[in-house]
């Protein structure tokens, strides 16, 4: 039987999609402005930033309307309680490219400290599991999934090595390269809380799809 | 430790021959409220009306299978039905008080089991059957005013009292709310709730945000079968099956 409540969801469906694929293209932005030290690139993602968060409210809006007229149950309440949470997720994650994006104001009028290697692998991961996530969620797809969870691993490792090659390499051996060591560890350090959330994202999925809780459970994760 | 109070095993019942009931098998646990949800049609009255065989009094009724109270097979031909009845209670969609007045609402029950009570304690039992369903304070000065004159909640609450009176050990619940309004309803899900520390009470409800609101476990029944059988907050956050999850979000209809 097709319900009035369907064509409702069906809107939150896209709306938390759109939010999804603006959020990559924030990272990629705030990445490619990095590389190419381009401070209007930067400048662009900061600006962006308002849209998102216009979007994050009417999505919260939206869910709440539909909890209070509705009052949704089984997978229809997973749906719309998980799409909230997977909301601020985004926007979480919108907000930390938009401090890549500050960090790279910071970094552009001074030389380059070093060939940009590690960072960008990052980034990418960063941007491939933002990807994965929102798609396991379009599709239910929790195999997906839990691959998205599985790959924080190699971001937190990447994370590592970025820190101590700028710690140890330049901060310790050459305290002038602060300006610049920093905003670059800082930056690792956004992408890095980016994957954070990004597997906060996933762990909810496996919760709508599965109804099992693996959020802090990581043994759940099998 | 949970302890049952009411075990279903292998229930069947037929209507002549449709069979209205198919291998129900349920655990009810004592002073929980249970709803039991489902379709029209579905069994859930017939289901409730099994415990104090009330479906007795249908022609043509045939049952099989073992539904054990208190260690003892109700379904068993040698059972006393009046002792059951006072065991198992029930209230009806529609409140249903005797043509008498609010007093002797309350101590019929006791006139046929007691034994030569005295006025005495048959004021006792009118006023703390009718504290326990928060009516005293409004009717203790009109006891002898004719129940039929009560609102439809009162009247409902006084169909209650009327049951403990004679200090069951289950409540069922037909539908009980069905004719009253949301606050009226609230006010009577509010007694239920308070009702369960000293009862256990099973009730059928269309109202699936009732049995939501209400419940510690939740049945739901499909075509004569008990197809899923949970605690409240799994079955309507993640039931097991698809049938169960089909009606509680409104696709079957």
């Amino acid at each position: 039987m097709q319900r009035h409540i369907d064509d409702e969801l069906k809107e939150l469906h896209k709306d938390i999609l759109k939010m999804g694929v603006m959020a990559q293209e924030e990272i990629f932005k705030a990445t490619e402005a990095l590389k190419n030290r381009d401070r209007n690139q930067a400048q662009a993602v900061i600006d962006a930033d308002n849209k998102i968060d216009e979007l994050e409210l009417l999505i919260d809006e939206k869910c709440i309307d539909l909890i209070a007229r509705y009052q949704p149950m089984a997978g229809d309440l997973r749906f719309i309680t998980t799409g909230m949470k997977i909301n601020a997720e985004l926007e979480r994650i919108a907000d930390l490219a938009v401090d890549i994006a500050q960090r790279v104001l910071e970094l552009v009028d001074k030389p380059l400290l070093k060939p940009l290697i590690d960072i960008p692998k990052l980034s990418i991961i960063a941007q491939d599991m933002v990807r994965d996530a929102i798609n396991a969620f379009v599709n239910r797809d929790a195999k997906l999934a839990r691959k998205v969870v599985l790959s924080d691993a190699e971001a937190d490792d990447l994370r590592n090595r970025v820190h101590d090659e700028l710690v140890n390499e330049y901060l310790i051996k050459d305290p002038k390269t602060a300006d610049r060591a920093i905003p670059l560890l800082l930056i690792s350090r956004h992408l890095e809380r980016i994957c954070d959330h990004t597997t906060n994202i996933a762990e909810d999925v496996i919760y709508l799809v599965e109804a099992k809780v693996v959020k802090h459970h990581p043994e759940e994760l099998k | 430790m949970d302890n049952a109070i009411i075990q279903v095993k292998n229930l069947n019942l037929w209507y002549g021959t449709f069979q209205a009931l198919i291998n129900v098998n349920a655990m009810f646990t004592e002073h929980k409220i249970t709803a039991i949800i489902g379709p029209s049609g579905c069994g859930k009255s017939t289901l409730l009306r099994v415990f104090n065989r009330m479906n007795d009094l249908i022609e043509g009724v045939r049952m099989n299978g073992e539904i054990m109270i208190d260690q003892e097979n109700i379904l068993a031909e040698q059972v006393d039905l009046v002792k059951l009845r006072k065991k198992v209670g029930m209230v009806f969609q529609r409140p249903n008080p005797f043509p008498l007045s609010i007093y002797e609402n309350i101590v019929f029950g006791e006139r046929i089991h007691g034994e030569g009570l005295s006025r005495d304690r048959f004021d006792e039992v009118v006023e703390s059957s009718l504290k326990s369903v928060l009516l005293w304070d409004e009717l203790k000065d009109k006891l002898n005013k004719p129940a039929l004159g009560l609102s439809l909640e009162q009247k409902q609450r006084l169909c209650i009292a009327r049951l403990i009176a004679v200090k069951p050990e289950v409540l069922l619940m037909d539908e009980p709310c069905s004719t009253l309004d949301p606050q009226a309803t609230a006010r009577v899900e509010e007694l239920m709730r308070e009702l369960k520390s000293r009862y256990t009470i099973i009730i059928v409800t269309h109202n699936m945000q009732q049995a939501a609101r209400v419940s510690d476990d939740t049945g739901f029944m499909l075509l004569g079968e008990l197809i899923e059988f949970g605690k409240t907050e799994n079955i309507f956050t993640a039931p097991k099956d698809k049938r169960t999850e089909e009606y509680i979000t409104g696709r079957y209809g």
